[in-house]
C-alpha cells in the first residue's frame, strides 16, 4: 500500500525534475559526475541517499525494484530501502535478478546477466576516483578536463612496486568510453567485467558528495592496467559452501573463534537458485 | 487567457513525469530508438512529444528558448501556466525549442566548459521528420550500430567532435521522440 502522506516515491516533482535532468547529461557524458542538488533524505549518509534519489526519479508504478546490499537481499540497509519504496511508491519488489526492472546495489553487480529492460542503480560513497590522490575539487576537476590521469597509472604502480601486484581489490578504477576516468563504487574488482558492455542501463547516486554519473549501455568500460601487469578479476579460490559454485563472488564468514571459516556466495539470489540448479 | 492554454498538462502529474522520463531515459541512453509519449497537449505548432518533454523537464529554474514559430502568444502562455520556465535568448537557454530551420546558428547554444561540460543546452528539435535518409550512429548505448534520420549529420559530427562539450539534441515529431547525446560518433 502507498502512504498517501507522500507524493509518488516520496520526493517532489521539483527535486525528480533536477535529478532527471542531472541523469540525462550523466548519460550524455559517461562516466563525468554531474553536480546535482542532493536532499535530506530520511536515513543517513551513507545508507544509500544518492542510490534512493536516482531510485525515486526512475521509478514507474509498474516497476519491479529488487535491492541489495553486498549481493544480498536481506541484510538491514536493503530491507529498510526496499520498504521505503514499497511505502512511498508501492511499487512490487522482488528478490530475484532476472524479475526485477530496477535494481538498487549497494557495492556488487548481481551474478545473473542483465538485460536491456533493466536499470541498475549504485549507492557511491566517494564518486571521485581521484579524491584520495588529490583532495582538492578544483584540481581533480582540471584533471578530469584535460584527461590527465597519470596520477591514477602511478598510484597502480606504486601497488605494483610494493606488493608485486595490483593490489586494489574494489573501487577498482576505470576508463569509460575511452574518456573519463570513473570510481565504479566499491564493487569489487571482480565485478568490473561486468560493467563493460552491459545491455542494462548503469546509474550511480552519490548523495552526499552531490554527484551522478552514468553509463549508458553497451559501454566500453576498461579497467585501468598495465601492458606487463593486466588487470585481473580476481576471487577467493574455493567454491561456495551452500551452493558449491565456483563461478560466482564469495564472500569469506567466519564461524567460531578456533580459526573456523566458510566462503559462501556474496550474491544471496544467485545463490539460491545455483542451489536449486537453476541459476 | 483561455481554456485552451489551461488544458493539457499532465493528468497525474507523478505518474505521467515518470513514464515520460524513463521514455526519455531510454532514447537517450539507447541512441536510434523512437519512443513514444503522449502525456502533454500544447498550442501550435508544439508536438505532443516535444509538450510532455517540456512538463517532464522543465520547470522556474530551467531557462528556455522558444525558436521560430515556437516563439508564439499561446505557447508562451502555456508554457508560463504548465511549467514556468523563464523564456531568455538563446545563449542563456538551458533548453531550446524550435525546428531545425529555426534553432540555426547553434554555434549560440552553451557547450559547457572542460571543468563542467555539463552545463550545456538540450536541444528539443521539434516537427523532425523521422522518415528522412537515416545517418549510421555508433558509440556509448548503441551495440554495434543504429540508425536515424538526422536534419543535417554535419552540424552533428562537428558536435560530437569537441566532445566532452557539446549540445545534446532531443528529436520529437507528433508522439514520436528520439534523442542524440554529444557521445554519439555519425558514420
Amino acid at each position: 500500500m502507498t502512504d498517501q502522506a507522500y507524493n509518488f516515491a516520496y520526493l517532489d516533482e521539483d527535486t525528480k525534475r533536477m535529478i532527471r535532468r542531472a541523469i540525462l547529461k550523466a548519460i550524455a557524458i559517461p562516466g563525468y559526475q554531474v553536480p546535482f542538488a542532493s536532499r535530506e533524505m530520511p536515513m543517513p549518509y551513507g545508507w544509500g541517499t544518492g542510490g534512493v534519489q536516482v531510485t525515486a526519479a526512475t521509478l514507474v508504478p509498474e516497476d519491479v525494484l529488487k535491492v541489495i546490499d553486498q549481493g544480498a537481499d536481506d541484510t538491514t540497509n536493503a530491507v529498510s530501502i526496499r520498504k521505503f519504496f514499497q511505502r512511498t511508491a508501492g511499487v512490487a519488489t522482488t528478490e530475484r535478478t532476472r524479475d526485477a526492472t530496477v535494481i538498487q546495489t549497494r557495492h556488487r553487480i548481481p551474478e545473473t546477466p542483465l538485460t536491456e529492460d533493466q536499470i541498475l542503480v549504485y549507492q557511491v560513497p566517494i564518486p571521485e576516483p581521484m579524491r584520495f590522490l588529490e583532495p582538492r575539487e578544483t584540481e581533480t576537476r582540471r584533471i578530469h578536463a584535460l584527461a590527465d590521469y597519470g596520477l591514477m597509472q602511478v598510484r597502480l604502480y606504486e601497488d605494483i612496486a610494493r606488493h608485486g601486484e595490483i593490489a586494489t581489490s574494489y573501487a577498482y578504477p576505470v576508463e569509460v568510453a575511452g574518456r573519463y576516468v570513473m570510481d565504479p563504487s566499491p564493487i569489487p574488482k571482480f565485478d568490473n567485467p561486468k560493467l563493460d558492455d552491459c545491455p542494462a542501463i548503469q546509474l550511480f547516486g552519490a548523495g552526499r558528495e552531490q554527484r551522478i554519473h552514468a553509463v549508458p549501455p553497451y559501454t566500453r568500460i576498461r579497467s585501468l592496467d598495465f601492458e606487463d601487469h593486466p588487470f585481473i578479476a580476481s576471487k577467493a579460490d574455493h567454491a561456495c559452501a551452500l551452493c558449491g559454485s565456483r563461478k560466482s563472488y564469495l564472500d569469506e564468514v567466519i564461524t567460531d573463534d578456533a580459526g573456523g571459516r566458510m566462503f559462501v556466495c556474496s550474491d544471496t539470489d544467485f545463490c539460491a537458485e545455483n542451489a536449486k540448479g537453476d541459476a | 487567457m483561455t481554456a485552451s492554454e489551461l488544458s493539457g498538462g499532465f493528468a497525474v502529474a507523478a505518474w505521467d513525469g515518470a513514464h515520460a522520463f524513463r521514455a526519455v531515459l531510454n532514447a537517450m541512453a539507447r541512441p536510434g530508438t523512437i519512443v513514444a509519449l503522449s502525456a502533454a497537449t500544447g498550442p501550435e505548432p508544439i508536438s505532443v512529444a516535444a509538450a510532455t518533454v517540456l512538463l517532464t523537464l522543465c520547470d522556474r529554474t530551467t531557462p528556455l528558448h522558444l525558436a521560430g514559430d515556437h516563439d508564439n502568444a499561446a505557447l508562451r502562455t502555456w508554457i508560463a501556466f504548465h511549467c514556468a520556465a523563464p523564456i531568455v535568448a538563446a545563449q542563456d537557454a538551458a533548453f531550446a525549442l524550435g525546428r531545425w530551420d529555426a534553432l540555426q546558428p547553434l554555434d549560440r547554444f552553451a557547450i559547457g566548459t572542460p571543468e563542467y561540460p555539463d552545463r550545456a543546452a538540450t536541444l528539443i528539435i521539434d516537427n523532425h521528420d523521422f522518415e528522412g535518409m537515416p545517418a549510421r550512429l555508433t558509440g556509448p548505448g548503441i551495440r554495434g550500430t543504429a540508425a536515424l534520420a538526422l536534419p543535417d549529420a554535419r552540424a552533428f559530427v562537428a558536435n560530437h567532435a569537441r566532445f566532452p562539450l557539446g549540445w545534446d539534441a532531443i528529436l520529437t515529431s507528433g508522439r514520436h521522440l528520439a534523442a542524440l547525446p554529444r557521445s554519439t560518433e555519425i558514420r
